[in-house]
């Protein structure tokens, strides 16, 4: 079966970020960028699905700047078979990324898509779910462990309080989170492998998807700082402080 | 315009997210109504019609709902949304896994996560794992909305709402429940607790999370873990706090053995009172915590645990 991947290119997660002074966005001028944290789980489960025979082909895609490509060319060192790049340099809400890449699963008609469960810039936690509702796919979120049996796709969710497993009728999106796999790095033959592998542009114009939202960043505020606190020498003094400055135990 | 709760319910019982999702609805104005949906929730129906504030309880009690699985859930709401101008849940797992899926089919975005309600359009959400706040502003006729419940009181429970059936039927051959493992445990609920303990990596092993154990009992606490304890296999990933496990806000957090990464601080940095126990003095977490004791946590925590 196809396996179609998807990956957002956002700032490297060990970045500490800063606010513009304009409070319009956050700056990523000359800030390093990777790939989003949850979509490295996203590949690296698509290809071991290849190399347990399950899956046949993998297939990479992006919406995003054109400098995105450099995250399509990291998964296909890590094992994608080819990538598709929605090129576009406006900022994409969720909504619009998850209306693009319907239109790419509608063209290449995965029998699974992964994605990961949330990108560790916008922490929205939506694009799969999304994605889910415009193709009329049942959806698998938070998976820790993903098998997949003839027809159905037997899903492990995280969920508050310990774990759920379902059954979704193929084809079905699935979003990874943290424990479903730990990636590889890729090697330097690899790198230069994934140079020569098929990448393809489109645009959102071609697709037919108009790149809109309905929702406008008002302003981007650095949050309240916490003031440092003391050090206390022993327990007693800790106790003695949380008892009679803090207030916090009886 | 009328707003929609979607509650959260598990065994029969309201979650307690449920009243703090409410308390946001107010902060929003308007009439509230509250959904259940499930199988056989009478009990929770009640307890929701009981939550301050809310108008109305409408009920789609069937077996298509028994797991509150997404597909039919957000098919259900989807027929129901007509009648609203907002739909609010918990940013809790089940949420998180509807709400997405609602706002599609509505054609309209979902605001995750809001932690401050600034006029019924207009809405607070931390981004980067809580480095910055973004106050972003809905232009949809239709608002979908999660809420992180840590940030808004929970109402109290003196109403008297009425509670109504809705129809429910819609089949769903997409998606079916095949089993859940759920943790046991007689501590308070992580998201909920009042006070909160939480292990790192420099607990050494999962065995010695017992050393937690005496002052969560003392404390009244919950136990929590960084992600570093849940990889390296030391307790289950249901007990970790951050970004990308559960956010917490209790009046006291102790934070043993963590260093404070970035993504555990996003979980826990509006807790009231923090305190760290660290062998490293320079750990990050002595930067945002109120008070700070340096030493080793096995000495530590049993003389901590005596003087309690």
């Amino acid at each position: 079966m196809k396996v179609l991947v998807a990956v957002k290119r956002v700032i490297d997660y060990n970045v500490k970020i800063r606010v513009k002074p304009d409070h319009s966005d956050v700056d990523l001028t000359n800030v390093k960028m990777a790939m989003n944290p949850f979509c490295e789980i996203a590949v690296e489960e698509a290809v071991r699905l290849k190399e347990a025979g399950v899956a046949t082909e993998v297939v990479a895609v992006t919406v995003g700047p054109k400098a995105a490509q450099e995250q399509l060319r990291t998964a296909l060192a890590l094992g994608a078979d080819r990538a598709v790049h929605v090129q576009t340099e406006a900022p994409v809400e969720s909504l619009a990324a998850a209306k693009l890449l319907a239109k790419v699963v509608e063209e290449e008609q995965p029998q699974l898509t992964i994605l990961g469960k949330q990108a560790i810039d916008s922490d929205n936690n939506q694009v799969g779910q999304m994605l889910a509702a415009l193709t009329g796919r049942p959806q698998g979120t938070f998976a820790s462990e993903v098998e997949v049996e003839g027809e159905t796709l037997k899903v492990t969710r995280e969920i508050d309080g310990g774990l759920q497993t379902v059954a979704l009728q193929l084809p079905a999106i699935v979003t990874t989170d943290l424990r479903l796999n730990e990636p590889r790095y890729a090697k330097l033959p690899d790198i230069m492998k994934a140079k020569k592998k098929p990448l393809d542009t489109k645009t959102p114009e071609e697709l037919g998807v108009v790149v809109a939202s309905g929702l406008k960043l008002v302003s981007v505020e650095a949050p309240a700082e916490r003031q440092g606190g003391v050090k206390v020498g022993s327990v007693d003094e800790l106790v003695d402080k949380l008892k009679n400055e803090a207030k916090v135990i009886s | 315009m009328s707003i929609l709760v979607l509650a959260e319910h598990h065994d029969g019982q309201l979650a307690e997210t449920t009243a703090h999702v409410v308390a946001a609805a107010q902060a929003i104005g308007g009439d509230i109504d509250v959904l259940v949906a499930g199988e056989n929730v009478g009990t929770v129906a009640e307890a929701a019609a009981r939550l301050d504030g809310v108008s109305r309880v409408r009920v789609a009690d069937a077996a298509v709902y028994a797991h509150q699985l997404a597909e039919p859930v957000s098919e259900l709401l989807v027929a129901l949304s007509g009648d609203y101008g907002h739909v609010l849940a918990a940013a809790t797992t089940h949420g998180k896994n509807v709400l997405p899926r609602l706002a599609a089919l509505k054609d309209v975005s979902q605001i995750s996560e809001i932690i401050e309600v600034v006029d019924a359009d207009t809405f607070k959400r931390p981004i980067y794992a809580g480095n910055a706040i973004a106050t972003v502003q809905s232009e949809d006729a239709l608002k979908v909305i999660t809420v992180r419940s840590t940030a808004f009181d929970a109402v109290g429970a003196t109403g008297t709402a009425g509670v109504e059936a809705v129809e429910a039927g819609i089949d769903n051959a997409l998606s079916s429940f095949i089993d859940e493992r759920l943790e046991q445990s007689d501590r308070p609920e992580l998201g909920a607790a009042k006070v909160v303990i939480s292990g790192g990596r420099g607990m050494g092993s999962g065995e010695n999370f017992k050393l937690l154990d005496g002052i969560a009992d003392k404390l009244g606490a919950a136990i929590g873990a960084s992600r570093a304890a849940v990889d390296a296999g030391y307790v289950p990933n249901d007990m970790q706090v951050g970004q990308t496990g559960k956010i917490v806000a209790p009046e006291l957090y102790i934070a043993v053995g963590i260093s404070g990464a970035i993504q555990h601080l996003a979980g826990m940095k509006d807790s009231k009172v923090i305190v760290a126990i660290n062998k490293d003095d320079e750990a990050p977490i002595f930067q945002v915590a109120d008070y700070g004791l340096v030493g080793d946590l096995f000495e530590i925590l049993p003389e901590l645990e005596s003087k309690l």
